[in-house]
C-alpha cells in the first residue's frame, strides 16, 4: 500500500515507562484497569471518553494517569459518546495516538462516528466492554453491542481474560498504526471488566520498542492544505494534474481490502508480540483439543474461557470435543477457521448476541465460511447469556452432550438445524 | 485506467481553482466595467475597491478597473449593485458578441 | 476599524468553486480565512460550505479542511485542538464552521459540551436561516413566518432561537455577531477573535438568494437592510462586556433604525406576513433594540 503525504512528526513518548502503582511484573486487577494500564503503556496522548456502566473504571483510571501527571495526555470529559469518537477522530487526524473506551448504548449513539473513523482509516483503539443493548434497560453482560456495530469498518477483538485485555490493548495500536484502522478491543462487562484476575503487567520500555510512534496519513500541512473526506463522487475523477483519483467505490474497496489484509497482520504481530513478551493470544482465533474432535464449540470472549471447562467435563465423558475461541471477529478468518473445522462431524456455536430474526452472528459467519469451503458439518447455533442471563459450564456440557447424542442417533430435527436453541431461557 | 496512481487512501482534495468547472458558463448577464466611471480608474489610485470586496466568487482583482474572471465570474450582479459610481453594467450574455450562448 | 483598502489582498477560497450565484457565504469565508492569514485546520460539517470547499479530489479553499459528521463539528474542532496540542503545534487555528441548522439543532449538544470545557478554537455560525443545502428546511433560526419547504403553506410558526445569548450563557471568552455585508466588522472580529484563547463563537448573518428568495444581485443590500432596520444587530462581548459595533453601534449613538417592512418586502420568504404579525415583529424589533442599547454600557464612549 503505498500512502502519500505520510506526516513524520516528533511523536514520541515521554511518559513513564510504567505507571507508579504497576511496575512491570504481576498485579491483580480489573478488566477495566487492564485495559486503562494498557493504554498508559501504549502512550496514548488524548483520551476523550464518557460514562456508561461498566465502563466508566477504565477512563476513571486514565484521568487518574493523566491527573496525577504521570501520563502527559490530554483527557477530554466530553458530554456524549458521539463527540467522544468525533474528538478521538479530530486528535487522530491531527496525528495523536488516542483512546476510548465505551459499551452498549454509548457505542449505538457513536454510530456514525464508528463509520468516520474507519472510513477515514484512522489507528483508534477503543475499548468496548460488552453489555446488552436497551431497550429494555440492562446494564449486563452481553455482547449485542459489539455485534451491532460489526459492519462499521472496525477490526474487532475479544479478549478471554484481563490478561488479553492489557497485551490486546497494546497490540491494537500496533495493527491499527500498520494497517491504518480503528480497532475495537471487545470485553465482557462485570465478568471481566469487574472482576480482579493476576495479570503480567509488561515493561513499558519493551512497549516502547514494540509500539513505534505514530506516523499519521492525514497531515495537516498549511503550505500543503488538504480538505480530507469532501463529498466524493461514485464515479472515479480527474484532479487539476490530470491524475484519476478513486471514486467512493474505490475508497470503500481499499479500506475493505485493508481490513482483509489484516487478517496477516494481526497474526504476524502476535507473533513478533509473543517474542518479546511471552505470550500468544492465538493470533486470529485459539483452539483447545480441537485436533482429534469431531465435535467444536465456538465462541468468543470471557465464555470461551469457561469453555475450555466444558471441554475438559465432556472429555471425562469420553465425549471427541473440542474448542475454537475467536478473537478475531472483523476481520473474520473464513479460511482459516474452515481449515481447523475440516473434518470436524459436529459443530456448535454459541453467541451472546442475536441477528435478529435469524441467527447468532458467530453461527451465520461460521456457517457461510464452511459453505465456502464444502465442508458440511452440522452447525448448530445456541444463544446464551443474553442481558447478563448467567451461563453455567454444566448447562453447556449438557448441551452439548445431549447435541452429540441426537446427531449420533440422527435425531436432529429441522427445528434444531434452522432455529437458534436458547440456553438457560425459562420462557 | 484505474485510480492506484493517485495514492490516496482516503478522500483528501487538493486546491486548484474552477473545481466546478468554468463557472462562467452559469452566468445569464455579464458585469461590464465603464471605465471611465471607476473611481479607482479615474484616480488611478488604489481606492474604493467596493466590486473586489463584495464578490462572493473572490473573481475580481484587487486593482484599479481591475479584470473580472469572466471564466468563473457566474453573474451574480452583487459588483454591479454595490458599485458606488455606477461604473459596472450587467449586460444579458444572450447579447454579447462573445456570447455562445442562444436563448 | 480596518477599512476594505486595509483588508490583506490575500486569498484562500479559489473562483470557480461549486457555491450558488451570489451566495453570501463565499463572502464571509473569504474575510475569515484572510483575517487568519490562512493559519488554520477547518472543520465542516454536512451544510452548504462542504458544498462551496468542492469535491473529491479538488478543493476550492487554500487551507487545510477537515470534514465532519453533522453533529460532530465542535466535537472535531476540540480533537482537533487536543491533537494538535498533544503534538506542540499550537501555532495553528481551529476553525470550526457550521450553518444554523449544526449549530442551532443538530450541533447544538456537542458545542455547548466544547463551550463549558472552554475548548481552545473558534467556531462560526454562518446563519441562513434554514436548511439551504438539502433545499430550505424551517430550523432552529428561521425567523418565524417565513415560509420554508417544511412550512410551505402557513410559514413559520414559531419564534428561532437567540443563539448568541445561549452561547454567552456558557461564559466563554468571546461572543459576537456580524454580518457578510459588514466584511471589516467581520474581519475585525475574527482577529480579534483569534489571539482569545478558549471557546470564541461568531455568528455570521449570510443572506441566501435562492432560500431568501430574492435576487442574487441583493445578497448585500439585504443583509445591510437587515442591519440597518435592527433585525440582526452586529455586537461582541468579550469577557463578559457588551458592545454594540459597526453600523448598529453608528445607529444606536444618534441613527434611526429603518421599518423593518423594507428588509422583509425585499424577500419573497416574506410573503405570507400579513399586518398583525408585522406589527408583532415590529414591535419586537424596537424592544429588542432598546435592551441592546441598555445593555451596552460603552455606548457613549
Amino acid at each position: 500500500m503505498t500512502v502519500l503525504n505520510q506526516q513524520r512528526v516528533n511523536n514520541t513518548h515521554n511518559h513513564l515507562s510504567n505507571p507508579k502503582t504497576y511496575p512491570p511484573g504481576q498485579h491483580v486487577v480489573t478488566g477495566n484497569q487492564s485495559a486503562a494500564i494498557g493504554a498508559f503503556l501504549s502512550g496514548v496522548q488524548v483520551v476523550a471518553a464518557y460514562p456508561i456502566t461498566p465502563q466508566s473504571p477504565v477512563v476513571e483510571e486514565l484521568a487518574k494517569f493523566i491527573e496525577e501527571g504521570e501520563l502527559p495526555a490530554e483527557f477530554v470529559p466530553v458530554e456524549s459518546e458521539h463527540s467522544a469518537m468525533g474528538v478521538c477522530i479530530g486528535a487522530s487526524i491531527a496525528g495523536a495516538r488516542v483512546f476510548t473506551a465505551t459499551c452498549a448504548n454509548g457505542l449505538a449513539y457513536m454510530c456514525e462516528q464508528l463509520h468516520w473513523a474507519s472510513g477515514s482509516r484512522l489507528p483508534i483503539v477503543m475499548a468496548c466492554v460488552n453489555r446488552a443493548m436497551a431497550a429494555p434497560w440492562s446494564v449486563l453482560n452481553d455482547q449485542q453491542d459489539s455485534m451491532s456495530q460489526r459492519d462499521a469498518g472496525w477490526i474487532q477483538l475479544f479478549c478471554k481474560d484481563n490478561q488479553e485485555i492489557i497485551d490486546t490493548v497494546i497490540q491494537a495500536y500496533r495493527i491499527a498504526e500498520k494497517v491504518y484502522l480503528p480497532v475495537m478491543v471487545c470485553y465482557d462487562g462485570y465478568i471481566l471488566s469487574h472482576t480482579v484476575m493476576p495479570i503480567e503487567v509488561p515493561d513499558g520500555n519493551k512497549v516502547k520498542k514494540f509500539l513505534p510512534p505514530y506516523i499519521p496519513h492525514t497531515p495537516i500541512d498549511i503550505s500543503k492544505p488538504v480538505n480530507i473526506n469532501p463529498v466524493t463522487l461514485a464515479d472515479p475523477r480527474l484532479n487539476a494534474d490530470g491524475v484519476l483519483c478513486h471514486g467512493y467505490m474505490e475508497h470503500k474497496y481499499l479500506h475493505h481490502q485493508s481490513l482483509r489484509n489484516s487478517l496477516k497482520i494481526i497474526e504476524e504481530i502476535d507473533i513478533e508480540y509473543k517474542d518479546i513478551f511471552g505470550r500468544s493470544l492465538g493470533g486470529l482465533f485459539s483452539e483447545y483439543k480441537t485436533d482429534d474432535a469431531d465435535v467444536v464449540i465456538i465462541c468468543a470472549g470471557s465464555l470461551s474461557k469457561m469453555c475450555t471447562l466444558v471441554i475438559d467435563m465432556l472429555r471425562e465423558q469420553n465425549v471427541p470435543i473440542g474448542l475454537v475461541s475467536l478473537r478475531a471477529y472483523r476481520p473474520f478468518p473464513n479460511q482459516k477457521l474452515s481449515v481447523a473445522l475440516k473434518n470436524k462431524k459436529l459443530i456448535l456455536t454459541i453467541d451472546k448476541s442475536l441477528s435478529y430474526g435469524y441467527q447468532g452472528p458467530i453461527c451465520i459467519d461460521i456457517k457461510s465460511s464452511l459453505f465456502e469451503s464444502g465442508i458440511s458439518s452440522t452447525v448448530i447455533s445456541f444463544v446464551a447469556g443474553l442481558g447478563g442471563r448467567d451461563i453455567k459450564p454444566y448447562e453447556i456440557a449438557e448441551k452439548a452432550y445431549d447435541y452429540w447424542n441426537k446427531f449420533n442417533k440422527k435425531e436432529l430435527t429441522n427445528e434444531i438445524i434452522y432455529e437458534s436453541q436458547w440456553i438457560n431461557c425459562k420462557y | 485506467m484505474n485510480t492506484r496512481d493517485c495514492g490516496h487512501i482516503i478522500s483528501a482534495s487538493s486546491p486548484a481553482k474552477g473545481e466546478a468547472g468554468k463557472t462562467g458558463e452559469w452566468r445569464t448577464q455579464r458585469p461590464v466595467l465603464n471605465e471611465a466611471k471607476c473611481l479607482a480608474v479615474r484616480a488611478n489610485k488604489d481606492i474604493c475597491f467596493q466590486c473586489w470586496a463584495f464578490c462572493p466568487e473572490g473573481a475580481i482583482e484587487r486593482k484599479p478597473g481591475g479584470p473580472i474572471d469572466l471564466t468563473y465570474c457566474k453573474g451574480c450582479g452583487i459588483c454591479a449593485q454595490i458599485c458606488p459610481a455606477d461604473a459596472i453594467q450587467m449586460e444579458s450574455e444572450y447579447d454579447s458578441p462573445e456570447s455562445t450562448k442562444s436563448e | 476599524m480596518t477599512s476594505i483598502l486595509e483588508i490583506p489582498a490575500d486569498e484562500y477560497m479559489l473562483p470557480g468553486n461549486r457555491s450558488c450565484a451570489g451566495c453570501g457565504l463565499g463572502i464571509g469565508l473569504r474575510y475569515i480565512l484572510k483575517a487568519l492569514e490562512g493559519k488554520c485546520v477547518m472543520t465542516v460539517p454536512a451544510c452548504c460550505l462542504t458544498v462551496l470547499g468542492g469535491m473529491y479530489p479538488i478543493s476550492s479553499i487554500t487551507v487545510p479542511w477537515v470534514n465532519s459528521v453533522f453533529p460532530g463539528t465542535a466535537a472535531m474542532a476540540t480533537g482537533l485542538v487536543a491533537g494538535l496540542k498533544a503534538l506542540k503545534r499550537e501555532d495553528i487555528t481551529v476553525l470550526a464552521m457550521a450553518g444554523d441548522g449544526g449549530t442551532y439543532d443538530i450541533g447544538i449538544q456537542g458545542l455547548s459540551g466544547a463551550a463549558e470545557r472552554n475548548a481552545n478554537f473558534l467556531f462560526v455560525c454562518y446563519d441562513n436561516e434554514a436548511y439551504m443545502n438539502t433545499g430550505t428546511q424551517r430550523s432552529g433560526a428561521t425567523p418565524k413566518g417565513v415560509k420554508t419547504t417544511t412550512t410551505p403553506i402557513i410559514g413559520k410558526i414559531h419564534s428561532p432561537k437567540d443563539m448568541g445569548q445561549i452561547m454567552d450563557a456558557h461564559n466563554i471568552p468571546y461572543v459576537a455577531t456580524t454580518c457578510i455585508s459588514y466584511p471589516t466588522d467581520l474581519y475585525d472580529k475574527v482577529k480579534k477573535a483569534k489571539d482569545i484563547y478558549g471557546l470564541r463563537y461568531i455568528h455570521l448573518c449570510v443572506p441566501c438568494p435562492s432560500g431568501w428568495q430574492y435576487d442574487p444581485k441583493d445578497t448585500v443590500t439585504i443583509g445591510q437592510l437587515a442591519v440597518e432596520t435592527g433585525a440582526i444587530v452586529l455586537y461582541e462581548i468579550e469577557n463578559g462586556i457588551f458592545r454594540l459595533t459597526g453600523r448598529s453601534r453608528r445607529l444606536a449613538n444618534g441613527g434611526k433604525l429603518k421599518p423593518i417592512t423594507e428588509y422583509l418586502s425585499a424577500q419573497k420568504r416574506f410573503a405570507n406576513l400579513d399586518t398583525s404579525s408585522l406589527d408583532e415583529l415590529q414591535e419586537y424589533i424596537h424592544k429588542r433594540w432598546n435592551e441592546f442599547i441598555t445593555k451596552d454600557k460603552t455606548l457613549t464612549e
